[in-house]
């Protein structure tokens, strides 16, 4: 069974740190962008960066299996 | 016509569509307990996308989340902010998870225990935990089904017979097709979701105030503190965020519905894209959150916040429009409550009654007593449903405490070797006691952090002690040796 690489790991910590661990750095109201308030602005855009991290983690993943299945290839 | 009727003939008519189409997917397949439970595990994208999304959007994000951004504000951002982590969790989880239910032939997330921890009682207990957290969860969706009903017939059809027929269809295609007819329902309740959520989210705002922005910076000088934690609770602040966040978004996928309809899955990849795309559509659940903070200016006195979002369109769209939103809602409980009464008699029939109490019993009466069991349990929730309502949200939380505790044993089971039977047991057991304890005497959140992180904690470190304490049986799923293709449902 193959693990997550440590790469795929670390792309997937990115959203955890942008929406959980710093909450008090974006939970305000202004400055308002787009007409929502500043938390409701940060959420809703990590919603469509969190695709874009977990995107760079499934190529990574891809490739690493990829690698592996050739690898075994060669040695039959 | 009376906007009564409009709106009661529309719902009808696509809960009998919606319903329709459940019985439908059975069209030429022989339905064995494999079929039944995991679809022959021959889901693609399309497929394990709807099921898993038709699963995840259930009542509470339509009528709780605006409901809690109309009566607490600031923190059912929680929602928003699990909402991808879940799917970052899930990418590194379920093609493992499925890795494992392919090559064991697991049907079940107590299959899992049972083959990672050789262990019938811990799979037992495992399946336990499972159908009883189960129960409360079908409760809400009838619950909430039964507040659609009423609103949207104007108060002209009570709560109890709306919830029997709508639940008396879902216990029938549940009973004849099995999880195949539920993800083929979730198209008909995706669209309708997605297309009311749209509107409703994008109109209601623009009608009062002129649009979204105008919306916000109206509510901004009327009530600065609701759109900030801790909105207008003392203690929902920043700790519980982020102690709230981790927990659901960490344990999502330890609710045994989420976790088998990973096995439904033709690949491990298609886990991986639905976990990379997933996040884009919780879009809608902001959406549904606008609507919930325009009520909050617009209609300041509701006595449920529940009501929030179907008054909001009761007050604002024409009467078949009401009807739309409604049957989307009523759709939207009756897939959820689907799967959670198929895996909760699955797992009854499977992993509780066989092998405690008939161990001799074939694959086929097991897959009959689970039938059975989606009937009896159907009944049990409906009953629950009318008689008591008003522990709801409590049975609720202590379900999701229940669950979240199995998951040092599945995420230690895949990624740890030196995790033993004895550890995970008393973890869950200690974890469990811990979130019941600190729920039942009011002590949730335990100095502003989420009960059932707390209990987690301690569920992880009791596991971790024990397990170092304790000889090692099995080391891993790659010690364990696969069941041939030939053996179906021969997990043990």
């Amino acid at each position: 069974m193959k693990r997550p690489s440590i790469g795929a790991i670390l792309l997937g910590l990115i959203p955890f740190a942008a929406v959980c661990f710093s909450v008090s750095l974006w939970d305000r109201v202004y400055p308002m962008i787009l007409g929502l308030p500043f938390n409701f602005f940060w959420l809703i855009s990590w919603l469509l960066l969190t695709p874009l991290c977990m995107w760079g983690a499934y190529r990574l993943e891809e490739s690493g299996a990829a690698k592996i299945l050739s690898k075994k290839g060669r040695a039959d | 016509m009376t906007p009564r009727i409009i709106a009661l003939a529309i719902i009808a008519g696509i809960v009998a569509a919606g319903s329709l189409i459940g019985f439908l997917a059975r069209f030429r397949r022989t339905m064995d307990l494999e079929q039944w439970t995991v679809g022959g595990r021959g889901f693609g994208l399309v497929l394990v996308w709807l099921l898993m999304a038709g699963e995840i959007y259930t009542t509470f994000t339509f009528l709780g989340a605006s409901g809690w951004a109309y009566s607490r504000g600031a923190p059912i951002l929680f929602n928003l902010g699990q909402a991808p982590l879940i799917y970052v969790t899930s990418f590194y989880i379920l093609p493992l998870i499925w890795e494992a239910g392919r090559r064991h032939k697991l049907q079940t997330q107590a299959d899992f225990f049972q083959v990672r921890f050789g262990s019938t009682f811990l799979a037992a207990f495992v399946a336990l935990i499972g159908v009883v957290s189960l129960i409360p969860y079908v409760q809400l969706q009838l619950t909430g089904l039964g507040l659609i009903v009423e609103t949207a017939s104007f108060g002209g059809i009570s709560r109890a017979p709306a919830m029997i027929v709508a639940f008396g269809l879902v216990a029938a295609f549940v009973f004849v097709s099995g999880v195949r007819g539920v993800a083929w329902v979730s198209i008909v309740k995706d669209l309708l979701l997605l297309t009311a959520a749209l509107v409703i989210g994008i109109a209601v705002p623009h009608i009062y105030f002129g649009g979204v922005g105008p919306m916000f910076t109206a509510l901004a000088h009327a009530r600065p503190a609701h759109l900030v934690m801790p909105g207008t609770t003392k203690n929902l602040g920043h700790a519980w965020y982020v102690s709230t966040v981790l927990l659901t978004s960490l344990t999502f996928y330890m609710w045994p519905h989420y976790f088998a309809a990973s096995f439904t899955a033709r690949s491990g990849r298609i886990l991986r894209r639905n976990a990379v795309l997933m996040p884009l559509y919780s879009v809608t659940t902001a959406l549904v959150l606008f609507v919930g903070l325009s009520a909050v200016l617009v209609l300041p006195n509701l006595s449920n916040g529940d009501l929030a979002l179907l008054a909001m369109v009761r007050k604002t769209f024409p009467a078949w429009f009401l009807g739309i939103v409604g049957g989307a809602g009523a759709l939207t409980a009756m897939v959820a409550a689907a799967i959670q009464l198929l895996t909760g008699a699955t797992l009854y029939a499977k992993n509780l009654f066989r092998p405690i109490l008939a161990p001799a019993m074939s694959d086929e009466k097991v897959a009959t007593l689970a039938k059975i069991m989606v009937l009896v349990l159907t009944l049990g929730a409906v009953l629950l449903a009318i008689y008591s309502s008003l522990t709801l949200v409590s049975l609720l939380l202590m379900g999701f405490a229940g669950i979240s505790q199995l998951f040092p044993g599945v995420v230690l089971g895949l990624f740890s070797k030196r995790v033993t039977t004895s550890g995970v047991f008393a973890g869950m057991t200690t974890g469990i006691a811990i979130a019941l304890f600190l729920m039942l005497t009011g002590r949730d959140p335990y100095y502003g952090v989420n009960a059932g992180f707390v209990a987690l904690c301690c569920n992880f470190l009791v596991t971790a002690t024990i397990s170092l304490l304790t000889r090692v049986k099995v080391g891993g799923f790659d010690e364990i040796p696969d069941v041939p293709a030939s053996q179906p449902g021969a997990a043990y």
